[in-house]
């Protein structure tokens, strides 16, 4: 008898335990989950970076490896290592529809057709980011533009950009078949994006070089002189090209129409 | 129509008669009014020249109540937005000012450079009708030497009224013309640093330009028109060779009334022509390029047409720089930009002494001479042609790169080549077209006229018929002359009559009530 009752106590004893044991983890998991709720909730977000991340490796797989590479390395002779450049050079490039390059050139024409949509470009932008890190359009963009200076930008504009794009923003020719285009149509992030990545045959202008706001009073005068349609000479600005298409202008419109009044007037007789 | 009898008519005579008596005017205005012109389009060019350059005396006399040829730097605060708070000369604000805020002064503006390019371009191409028709021979070689003149200080006057309102475009041609003067040897430097008082841009030189612009080479060209038109007055105008037209007289119309409706007609519609340019397209937006910096250069940097072929030849010379240490040094740009232009100015200016003395024609000559006659002169004129439209065209050269997508080394290149081989090809070409025309010139005179009409003889033979210019002999050739006349090359055309007034809203003009029509000879006597 005193055998069982021993027995007995000893379950009761281990019964006891389990429950304490059990009791203890809920309070602990409890106390764990109500001060650490975050770690959860981080983990998911790492989850939907990683997926932006896959899909742009995805993309970046299907048609952008056979230049620049596995992992962006790069390849000698056709592109070159994306390792850095950040997802504003990568935004800039694929939302002109400069890249993918249609064909090895002396430079990527822009297109009206971008191969892939914004949202993709984010994508990409987003594994090359993840593969070395590099520059992006700072979010307050819009609002550095709102703030910004056109005189001082005007001659920020002449001193660094005019001597390839042209006072008025036309667009001028580089050497050897490259060019820099006109300016025409281009939105605030695209100007922002090419002065701080130097995209094709273009410079690099480093926030140590033109500040964010700098860059941004820069954007203002382009916007403000070429996209601003401000031709106040006349309904024809002759591309603004200068003397060259003036000269075209007075042969082919002033010429042209006198010699026709010599004819008529030497022929009424 | 018959006179009506008034007034007006007999108080004219009278004061007519009253001004004769006092000025004795008869004589001269008769001579004046009874100068004879004659009709032919081509005669008409150097007047777009000449009225253009009375809208530009007009046009710039507005320009300059309101523009300060000053290089005081000024802060602009004025309408356009973009240059507010920017440091600029008062040179370039003025200029600013004139455009946004003297009302018509941009239009003004745009009209006096219009007029000026328009200037510039009929020179020329009243040039090229006096040189492939061979008016410029003797007696009239003292007046191509006047025109060629005139046109440099065209060219100057053109190029020093682009540098004033101190902008960045103008301050780029005004570098390039400094370091041309700076590479003459020798006297380059100091001629430079005269020019510019000391180191380049200085504050000197935009006043000084000022006053060459407006004053002192507008009187010279003024001087130099009014000897060049006497001296057509003097020496009589040239006729293209025709019937009745002979060394010794000129057909056409006269003066009055008939040619001064005609020229004051033409006047007003060159002056309209200028101010719907002025009006429709805009040139030289000097508010684009901002003030002039030494360190601002922008692509498409190019000087007006008539300076551009100059330009194209610096940009494609090679960089050929001539060493002889320790001291000399001969820099490239001396060789397109200074004996360029001497050369574009001296061998215009001899050509007709150096045609006298190669063809020993010592003759006057009051009649033209169709270019294909002179086929050796049409050809070396071609040549010239060709190699300024390439030099004009390598001016532009960035341009035309950019948008025609054409590489600018290509386009450099091609310049290059082109430039001595395109002119020795169009030689060639030119002369053979020229042989060729004459050639069916004598064809026609021989054969008659081809008259689309063909038949079949019996044998089965095709053939033409032509229609003879003259009784045929029994092989059906006519024994004409081909003596400088136009020859009919088209059935409607032939005829002893002159050819019917071609009309403006109908093929053929209906004779006016008048009958001012007909054309009347006047014996000018001998030349």
């Amino acid at each position: 008898m005193a055998a069982s009752a021993k027995r007995r106590r000893g379950w009761r004893k281990r019964l006891g335990a389990l429950a304490r044991f059990t009791g203890a983890l809920v309070i602990v998991g409890g106390i764990y989950s109500v001060f650490s709720p975050s770690l959860y909730a981080q983990e998911a977000e790492d989850n939907a970076i990683d997926s932006e991340v896959v899909k742009g490796q995805e993309l970046y797989d299907t048609s952008c490896i056979s230049c620049h590479g596995d992992d962006g390395e790069g390849i000698e002779g056709r592109g070159p290592s994306l390792i850095g450049v950040g997802s504003a050079a990568v935004e800039f490039q694929v939302n002109t529809g400069r890249m993918p390059m249609a064909a090895q050139g002396a430079q990527a024409p822009a297109s009206d057709y971008p191969v892939f949509t914004e949202e993709e470009a984010e994508w990409l932008g987003a594994y090359i980011e993840y593969l070395g890190g590099g520059s992006a359009v700072p979010d307050d963009l819009a609002a550095l533009v709102e703030n910004s200076d056109v005189a001082e930008g005007g001659e920020l504009y002449r001193v660094n950009c005019s001597s390839c794009h042209g006072y008025a923003g036309g667009g001028g020719a580089l050497s050897s078949g490259a060019h820099a285009p006109a300016l025409t149509g281009v939105s605030d992030e695209e100007i922002y994006q090419a002065m701080l990545t130097g995209p094709q045959n273009m410079p690099v202008f480093a926030d140590n070089e033109l500040t964010p706001e700098q860059k941004a009073d820069i954007i203002a005068y382009v916007q403000y002189v070429v996209n601003g349609d401000k031709d106040p000479g006349g309904v024809f600005s002759l591309g603004r090209y200068g003397p060259s298409t003036e000269g075209l202008a007075i042969f082919l419109v002033g010429m042209t129409a006198l010699l026709l009044t010599t004819l008529w007037i030497a022929g009424k007789s | 129509m018959k006179r009506r009898k008034g007034s007006s008519d007999s108080l004219l005579t009278k004061a007519g008669g009253e001004l004769d008596d006092r000025f004795k005017l008869a004589g001269p205005a008769r001579v004046l009014f009874n100068k004879v012109f004659p009709d032919h389009w081509s005669f008409l060019l150097g007047e777009i020249a000449l009225f253009s350059f009375i809208l530009l005396l007009l046009s710039g006399t507005f320009l300059a109540l309101f523009f300060d040829p000053s290089m005081v730097e000024v802060t602009y605060d004025g309408a356009y937005v973009p240059l507010q708070g920017v440091d600029m000369s008062r040179a370039y604000e003025s200029t600013l000012h004139l455009s946004f805020e003297v009302r018509g002064g941009l239009f003004m503006r745009q009209m006096h450079h219009w007029a000026a390019l328009l200037f510039m371009a009929s020179i020329l191409v009243h040039m090229l009708r006096i040189f492939f028709t061979g008016a410029f021979r003797a007696p009239r070689e003292t007046n191509w030497m006047i025109g060629i003149v005139m046109f440099w200080l065209g060219f100057f006057e053109g190029f020093f009224g682009y540098s004033l309102p101190d902008d960045g475009l103008s301050g780029t041609g005004l570098r390039i013309m400094e370091g041309m003067t700076a590479s003459i040897p020798f006297i380059g430097p100091w001629a430079s640093a005269a020019l510019f008082g000391g180191q380049f841009p200085g504050t000197t030189v935009i006043p000084m330009l000022y006053i060459i612009h407006v004053f002192i080479f507008p009187l010279l060209l003024l001087a130099l028109i009014t000897v060049h038109v006497a001296l057509v007055f003097i020496q009589k105008h040239t006729q293209w060779p025709g019937p009745g037209r002979t060394e010794h007289n000129v057909v056409g119309f006269r003066m009055f009334p008939n040619y001064v409706m005609k020229q004051v007609g033409f006047m007003l519609f060159i002056f309209g022509v200028l101010a719907a340019m002025a009006g429709l397209f805009q040139i030289n937006p000097i508010w684009l390029f901002g003030p002039y910096e030494v360190s601002v250069v922008s692509s498409a940097s190019q000087p007006d047409f008539y300076v551009m072929y100059l330009d194209g030849l610096i940009r494609l010379f090679p960089s050929w720089e001539l060493r002889i240490p320790p001291y000399f040094t001969l820099p490239p740009v001396f060789w397109p930009g200074i004996v360029g232009m001497g050369l574009s100015v001296m061998l215009p200016l001899l050509y007709p002494a150096l045609e006298r003395r190669f063809t020993k024609d010592r003759g006057h000559h009051n009649l033209l001479q169709r270019p294909r006659d002179n086929p050796g002169r049409t050809s070396l004129g071609m040549m010239v042609v060709v190699f300024w439209i390439i030099g004009v065209i390598s001016g532009g050269n960035d341009v035309f790169a950019e948008k025609f997508h054409i590489s600018l080394n290509a386009m450099t290149w091609a310049g290059r080549i082109g430039l001595v081989v395109l002119p020795i090809i169009t030689y060639y070409v030119t002369y053979r077209i020229c042989l060729g025309l004459q050639q069916h010139d004598r064809e026609v005179l021989a054969h008659g006229l081809e008259t689309g009409i063909l038949m079949r003889d019996p044998n089965g033979r095709f053939y033409e018929v032509h229609q003879p210019l003259a009784e045929p002999d029994e092989h059906g050739h006519t024994e004409l002359e081909y003596n400088g006349w136009v020859v009919p090359k088209k059935m409607n055309r032939v005829g002893a009559l002159p050819p019917q007034d071609k009309g403006f809203f109908k093929s053929i003009e209906e004779p006016s009530e008048n009958g001012a029509s007909s054309h009347e000879e006047i014996e000018s006597g001998k030349h």
